[in-house]
């Protein structure tokens, strides 16, 4: 690199070599290399995870996918047959992928409205002590064992549902969706969904609170500079700019009340028929399918219950992927 | 002629606030809601606190609209907007207080002097409350616990590490995957385990538990971790790197010690994430009902306790389903406590 040469320093008398200029480079320390390999190959294990429960799941369920084929996923009979041939069984979660799709799809519609009012309150409406303690609630809420949900959803909330049920159909029964031939109501889809939407409350809310506290201030002050009323801010600036971080906070709460377990199981009938009569006494997840049947199950039939599960992992993935893109992408843009 | 101008500094007004006259009408209008509520619960078949509730959850918008009539459309729905998101707050709130009122009432029924320390060895569950105890839940679920952050601490700290300081070519996908990784369905983690630590080493345990457990674990320690590390000035990271010290030495003894408490808060936070976690158990550590601590059987656990008893559809054990979910409820908070004080204390620094 630089040429060596030396300078006079007359004043001193004494001739002053500058070294040669040395070579900077970015190699790792031998003791680097080794930390970089290590912690590389660790931050691998939740790939490492993910890909092994895909592929045991389908290990364990492909004889399931073989038998059945795509009649698996559509067929909603669950009837194991004679125990002792596996060939007389007749094995399909239909009903239960619509019975968590119905259930999930109840939750998101019931709970956006309330976590977005929750939201809006927490970022724009109260004191910043109040905004504290508010958010400590939240988190702890989003805390809350799913099986505290499930034993008052089934304790406290069950009777009210089942009276809100009765009115709701006799009043608006001509609509397919609110009409109970069976007069059974209860542990209904309607219930579960109530329930599901409960606990995803604080998912959407947190997601939906970072990215409002997001908004460009500049806008909002301008709004109110410009004499509009606080909802006018919100409704112009705040509300267009989290759109899409909204979505993605409500795709994470569908994708955990998809996968929900306890809660539903606690709160929904089994019964193995498409229902989308929401106020009748009959439903099921995939999920809870699993925890049912996962006691007195046969060999086979465990195989068909890991296929299921199969089914649950990828649809979560599936939902959590988007979700996950649309929320950072929504993080990007600020 | 000289006048003399006595001038007052002006008044600082506040023009944003509300004035007390607003505020006064908007108590009135709260307070005309509620009794209006009440009204309407009399004459039709509403019944209850909730039936109140509704009444004027509906009535308020409308009463607040009207008090605000005469200062025009805008206003009008600003105010309107105000009180619905109002109401919808409070809606949400209200079974979340339910369901701390609820677990606290029943739960507190099944309590006696010793149910923390006995277990229920000798007691079937539909036994009478005084006799038996939750100590073989506590002790199994917070040894499964403890195994699974032994397990998924490591792991979640060193993605964060990689994601923060080693900033690999991968650090976008490992995030990623990490957040695909917190949806994972609790009973897929379970029926994964099933599928592999349970059928290999033959039978429910312990062990297979503490597995299931720390997969849900993972990815609330490695995004808490990771806010974390970010928090670590970049100064302190190349005053260590001038030294001369290599980065694996930087973040063992400058990066790490510097946030430990919030590295502990991470840790603390994915318990509570997993504490509660039931359908997983099922699947792998079963249930015991005498205290146990090994861990190569099935062990006892808080959820299944509660779980469990709710099944048998008894007086008694329901009651004790009860109490355990208040057993759990007060660690859920313990450890939420736990982290806000670990989390303070890094915002102090």
């Amino acid at each position: 690199m630089g040429l060596p040469f030396t300078v006079s320093c007359e004043h001193y008398g004494v001739q002053t070599t500058v070294p040669e200029k040395r070579s900077i480079d970015n190699n790792l320390t031998r003791v680097d290399k080794v930390f970089h390999n290590l912690v590389t190959l660790g931050a691998f294990f939740s790939m490492v995870v993910l890909a092994a429960i895909g592929g045991f799941l389908l290990y364990r369920g492909f004889e399931i996918f073989k038998d059945f084929g795509f009649s698996f996923i559509t067929s909603s009979k669950w009837d194991i047959g004679n125990p002792e041939d596996t060939s007389t069984a007749i094995l399909g979660i239909g009903a239960m992928l619509f019975g968590s799709v119905i259930t999930a799809i109840i939750a998101v519609v019931i709970s956006v409205p309330f976590a977005v009012a929750t939201a809006l309150l927490i970022e724009f409406y109260v004191p910043g002590w109040i905004k504290t303690i508010l958010v400590s609630i939240l988190d702890l809420v989003a805390a809350l064992p799913s099986v505290v949900f499930g034993i008052w959803g089934y304790a406290v909330l069950l009777p009210l549902v089942e009276d809100w049920s009765v009115t709701i159909e006799h009043y608006l029964g001509w609509i397919p969706i609110f009409n109970v031939p069976s007069e059974i109501f209860g542990r209904s889809p309607l219930l579960a969904g109530l329930l599901l939407g409960l606990m995803i409350v604080p998912i959407i809310t947190s997601v939906a609170r970072e990215v409002y506290s997001q908004a460009p201030r500049e806008l909002i002050d301008a709004a109110s500079a410009l004499g509009g009323t606080r909802w006018g801010a919100l409704r112009a600036v705040v509300l267009p700019f989290g759109r899409s971080g909204l979505v993605g906070g409500t795709m994470l709460g569908l994708g955990r009340a998809l996968g929900e377990t306890v809660a539903v199981y606690l709160t929904l009938n089994l019964v193995f028929e498409i229902n989308f009569k929401i106020l009748a006494s009959a439903g099921g997840n995939v999920a809870s399918l699993i925890a049912t049947k996962f006691g007195e199950a046969t060999a086979y039939e465990l195989k068909a219950l890991m296929a299921a599960g199969l089914v649950l992992f990828l649809v979560t993935l599936l939902v959590n992927f988007g979700a996950t893109m649309i929320v950072n992408k929504s993080r990007k843009i600020v | 002629m000289s006048v003399v101008v006595e001038t007052m500094p002006p008044v600082p007004t506040r023009p944003w606030r509300n004035s007390k006259t607003t505020g006064m009408r908007n108590l009135a209008a709260i307070v005309l809601a509620v009794i209006c509520g009440g009204a309407i619960n009399q004459v039709t078949g509403l019944s209850g606190f909730l039936g109140l509730f509704l009444g004027a959850a509906f009535l308020f918008p409308v009463f607040v609209a009207v008090a605000n009539a005469k200062r025009g459309a805008n206003v009008v729905t600003d105010r309107i907007a105000s009180a619905v998101i109002a109401v919808g707050f409070i809606a949400v709130t209200i079974p979340w207080l339910s369901i701390f009122i609820t677990v606290f009432q029943k739960g507190s029924e099944a309590f006696h002097s010793s149910y923390l320390t006995d277990d229920m060895r000798i007691t079937p569950s539909g036994d009478d409350l005084q006799y038996g105890g939750i100590a073989h839940a506590i002790i199994g679920t917070l040894l499964m616990v403890l195994v699974a952050t032994v397990i998924s601490v490591p792991f979640g700290i060193i993605a964060a590490v990689y994601i923060v300081e080693v900033k690999g070519r991968f650090a976008g996908l490992i995030r990623f995957l990490v957040q695909a990784m917190s949806g994972v369905p609790s009973i897929v983690a379970g029926l994964f385990v099933y599928s592999t630590v349970v059928i290999l080493f033959g039978g429910f345990s312990a062990w297979a538990g503490a597995v299931a457990l720390s997969i849900l674990m993972l990815p609330t320690v490695a995004r808490t971790s990771e806010e974390v590390l970010k928090l670590v000035s970049v100064d302190l990271r190349t005053s260590s790197a001038a030294l001369g010290a290599t980065q694996a030495r930087t973040v063992f003894t400058v990066v790490i010690p510097t946030v430990a408490s919030g590295l502990i808060t991470a840790a603390v936070l994915g318990v509570a994430r997993v504490v509660g976690e039931t359908a997983p158990l099922i699947l792998t550590s079963s249930y015991f009902v005498a205290t146990s601590t090994n861990l190569n059987d099935p062990i006892a656990s808080l959820p299944i306790y509660i779980f469990s008893n709710l099944g048998l559809g008894d007086q008694n054990a329901t009651a004790r389903a009860w109490g355990g979910a208040l057993v759990l409820l007060g660690l859920v908070f313990f450890f939420f406590l736990l982290t806000r004080i670990f989390s303070s204390r890094i915002k102090r620094k």
